[in-house]
């Protein structure tokens, strides 16, 4: 199934008794069992607007065709999506109504926000073919309910992303990174929490072995003086750092971040946890994983562990959420790729899709929590 | 404004309401001689009043289920307030609720640095969540213009924005956790000291649903570091199409200001007759403003001054210590107080795509010419959120019935060119029957659908948000519960 319109793919849903897999570019595996349904025909920018920082595009758009025409703007996506093809080693290209269903979201999530905060509008259509729209094309908008955040990821469970309108922002003139060696986690999350919570507009607080010592890395991103001016002080505030000033390197060393591409080519599974920044050491302590790799100041650990191993039973209860990004379907199925949720959140989110797809076809069980949980 | 009936049934079981929340509240919280509950009948959309049947002041999360099951028992409507700040009539009761106040819920409960996070109880006021972190150099962002007056709670049930959201967002993009209690007297956590939700994003949909999908009686809030320093510049130009044009252009160059402010001259006027600030006399001015260091600041003031000069501008002030910058937001802080000086005003809160501001404020223009009511226009200009204020006189009969005419024109005109009728005051009562000019009936339906699983009985700040006659058959349930 490749619609060609939001009317077509109404159509398609009014229809449809069975389950579909609704795959964007497929590069995010879900894999799961069922017909495919394809946006990649809902696909162009329809409008953007540089000098109103908006950009609306067919859910279906490539995110390299979206990318170039921004770049071509000096502006950017600012929350920076990870592309998951290098470590799950998936092939196809990335949509932007993927990464939106997904709520994907890079290093600068922490400064700027996620995908869903640069997410000012969606058409999407539900589970019995009604089409939908929330939000709008401008950067305040309260009228009415916000449906744009939960649809935002929700993986496609509440309905079928047609179209999405984003706020964009400019490219930043160049960039820098400080490199700081730690000799152990805890340490590396304070001197993070301390550069975040400096006035000097920190845009990417990661950590992670740097040629066999651990090694966190800030980010500083602006007008060439400014950069050098808050690099400085960092630099006096943290002591014992080296500066990466090169504005090629930089970026480089944070591409490498965002798509972890310390666990490119390995084996084992993923996971991805999101945790409060001061709880990552402890409960990084207890993943025992073969490799660690850390964002946002520590609020987001990637795990690399042995097949197969229950991740969420060692770290126990927490205040955050582990998510299976990369593990074999049995595994997958055993485990639920979502941190199951408590009570009463579990009658809400089921009542949801159960009212946003009533006959139970969109992405059926992904985010479910299972009974047995 | 229609409001439904007050329901007899409901009224009639008062003194059985009475009793039970007498036994679940400190004497002192339950307000129910009809003299005291008259201070609850209105929000700041004066226009329309109406007491309630009942008032509570619950101290504690604990209460406030206690408060929310009963009523939910005996089908009693609650209305949720925050500090009654409302532009939008958001906290108006009707006569058979239950107004359910968080004032009394004002206490700090968390405050951590290194994860640079809040978590109070959300009767607190706006400014005094960045009170409580000041003395670290911290803040919290979201800075509606009633932020001495306004809750926490009012700004999460709202979404409530502010000035400088162009470079900080609104209050979702600030909001990392709640305490919800919801209508059966559940209380549910959603999100914390983490980022990003790990199941779909409640915390999301909750925040901007006017108190209708529960009560958010604690907030996990986002606090950030002071930047070093701020001082605005100011810019006259002879047409609002220049100004317009000269905002496109600096938001295009790269340079991210905290904040763009734009007035027209009849607000221009209006100020300076009132604050004497030292405007100059032009067509439209801007005040724009950025952050840094004293370099910083420089360096960015002088590439918008840059920016500014092929735009001819008639007057050009750069800030050049804190003295100057307090002159230069004096007139632009006073605005409103200034318009209350002259007339009674209607403050409106459409937001348009920033390339559809000149034709706009030109159609605005010709508007108050046909309805002979004088408008006024101050707004945030980085982001589109208009506030025209129309003026007119509350003591003449008719006025207000043409100037509410009037803005409900000027709000369709927001939706035609691509925006939307609220960008942060919300739809309340004021807004709501201008919904389906700017969605269709399945928008609104996705949208109740959500209210049907949080409140299935329809109970929670009722008659506000959706067209009554759309909710009508949701809203049919509620005579006959209980």
């Amino acid at each position: 199934m490749t619609p060609e319109s939001e009317e077509e793919l109404s159509a398609v849903l009014a229809e449809r008794r069975d389950p579909v897999l609704i795959r964007g570019g497929g590069t995010r595996g879900i894999g799961m069992e069922a017909s495919v349904l394809e946006t990649g025909r809902l696909s162009g920018i329809e409008l953007y607007e540089p000098g109103a920082l908006t950009l609306v595009a067919g859910a279906g758009t490539p995110l390299a065709e979206i990318e170039k025409a921004l770049a071509d703007g000096n502006q950017r996506l600012a929350f920076e999506p990870m592309d998951h093809r290098g470590l799950l080693g998936s092939e196809g290209e990335p949509t932007i109504g993927g990464i939106v269903a997904a709520n994907i979201s890079g290093p600068r999530r922490i400064q700027v926000g996620a995908c869903r905060d640069h997410l000012l509008g969606v058409r999407f259509v539900d589970g019995s073919g009604s089409i939908i729209k929330n939000g709008g094309r401008v950067m305040k908008n309260v009228t009415g309910y916000d449906l744009v955040k939960l649809m935002a990821g929700s993986w496609g469970t509440l309905g079928v992303l047609s179209q999405v309108s984003l706020k964009v922002l400019p490219e930043s003139e160049t960039e820098a990174t400080l490199l700081l060696p730690c000799p152990d986690v805890a340490t590396a999350i304070s001197r993070m929490s301390a550069a975040l919570g400096s006035p000097f507009e920190v845009t990417g607080a990661a950590c992670a072995p740097r040629e066999g010592t651990l090694t966190v890395m800030l980010r500083l991103e602006g007008f060439e003086e400014s950069v050098a001016y808050r690099a400085q002080r960092l630099a006096d505030q943290l002591g014992d750092v080296s500066l990466v000033s090169d504005r090629d390197e930089s970026r480089r060393i944070w591409r490498e971040i965002r798509d972890v591409s310390a666990f490119h080519g390995t084996t084992g599974d993923v996971w991805r946890i999101s945790v409060k920044p001061g709880d990552a050491a402890e409960v990084s302590s207890r993943l025992e994983a073969e490799a660690l790799s850390f964002d946002w100041g520590g609020g987001l650990i990637w795990a690399l562990v042995g097949e197969g191993s229950d991740l969420r039973q060692r770290i126990g209860p927490i205040s955050g959420h582990a998510t299976l990004v990369r593990a074999p379907t049995d595994t997958r199925t055993r485990f639920g790729m979502f941190q199951p949720e408590p009570a009463p959140l579990v009658a809400i989110s089921a009542g949801l899709r159960e009212r946003f797809d009533p006959r139970g076809i969109l992405n059926p069980g992904l985010m479910k929590t299972p009974a047995h949980a | 404004m229609d409001m439904p009936v007050a329901n007899p049934a409901i009224l009639a079981r008062k003194a059985a309401l009475v009793e039970r929340l007498r036994a679940v509240l400190p004497e002192e919280a339950l307000i129910s001689d009809p003299a005291e509950t008259r201070a609850y009948e209105c929000d700041a959309l004066t226009a329309y009043a109406c007491p309630p049947m009942l008032a509570v002041l619950p101290g504690s999360t604990q209460e406030v289920s206690d408060i929310l099951a009963i009523c939910h028992e005996m089908g009693v409507p609650v209305v949720p307030r925050g500090s009654g700040t409302s532009l939008a009539g958001g906290a108006l009761p009707t006569a058979d609720c239950v107004i359910l106040g968080v004032a009394r819920m004002n206490d700090v409960l968390e405050t951590d640095y290194d994860n640079r996070l809040i978590r109070v109880q959300t009767g607190r006021t706006n400014l005094s969540v960045t009170g409580a972190v000041e003395e670290k150099e911290f803040f919290y962002a979201p800075d509606p213009s009633s932020q001495l007056a306004c809750a926490i709670a009012g700004n999460i049930a709202m979404n409530s924005g502010g000035a400088h959201c162009l470079k900080y967002g609104v209050t979702t993009n600030n909001l990392l956790g709640v305490t919800l209690v919801m209508m059966d007297g559940t209380v549910v956590e959603i999100g914390g000291g983490y980022l990003d939700s790990g199941g779909l994003d409640l915390l999301g949909v909750i925040c901007g649903s006017e108190g209708q999908l529960g009560v958010v009686t604690e907030a996990t809030l986002r606090i950030l570091r002071k930047p070093e320093g701020a001082r605005p510049v100011l810019m006259g130009f002879d047409s609002n199409e220049v100004a317009g044009a000269c905002v496109s252009d600096i938001i295009q160059a790269g340079v991210l200001p905290v904040a763009i402010e734009f007035m027209d001259r009849p607000c221009i006027q209006a100020c300076e007759a009132f604050a004497k600030a030292g405007y100059p006399m032009c067509e439209a001015l801007l005040i724009v403003e950025v952050e840094g260091s004293e370099a910083e600041i420089d360096h960015q003031l002088g590439l918008i001054t840059e920016i500014a000069q092929p735009h001819d501008p008639v007057e050009l002030r750069e800030a050049k210590d804190a003295d100057e910058a307090g002159r230069i937001w004096l007139g632009r802080k006073s605005a409103f107080g200034a318009m209350g000086q002259i007339n009674d005003y209607m403050c409106l809160d459409g937001t348009i795509p920033v390339s559809a501001l000149p034709q706009v404020l030109r159609r605005i223009g010709e508007m108050s010419k046909e309805y002979g009511l004088d408008v006024a226009n101050v707004f945030h200009a980085g982001d589109g959120n208009m506030h025209p204020l129309i003026l007119f006189d509350a003591n003449k009969p008719g006025d207000l019935d043409l100037c509410e005419n009037f803005g409900a024109d000027i709000l369709k005109l927001c939706v035609d060119v691509g925006g939307c009728l609220t960008g942060e005051h919300g739809v309340g009562i004021e807004k709501r029957d201008l919904m389906l000019y700017q969605y269709a009936e399945a928008d609104l339906e996705a949208q109740m659908r959500v209210k049907d699983v949080f409140d299935p009985s329809w109970l929670l700040n009722p008659a506000k948000v959706f067209p009554l006659s759309v909710s009508e058959a949701r809203r049919g349930d509620l005579a006959d519960v209980a």
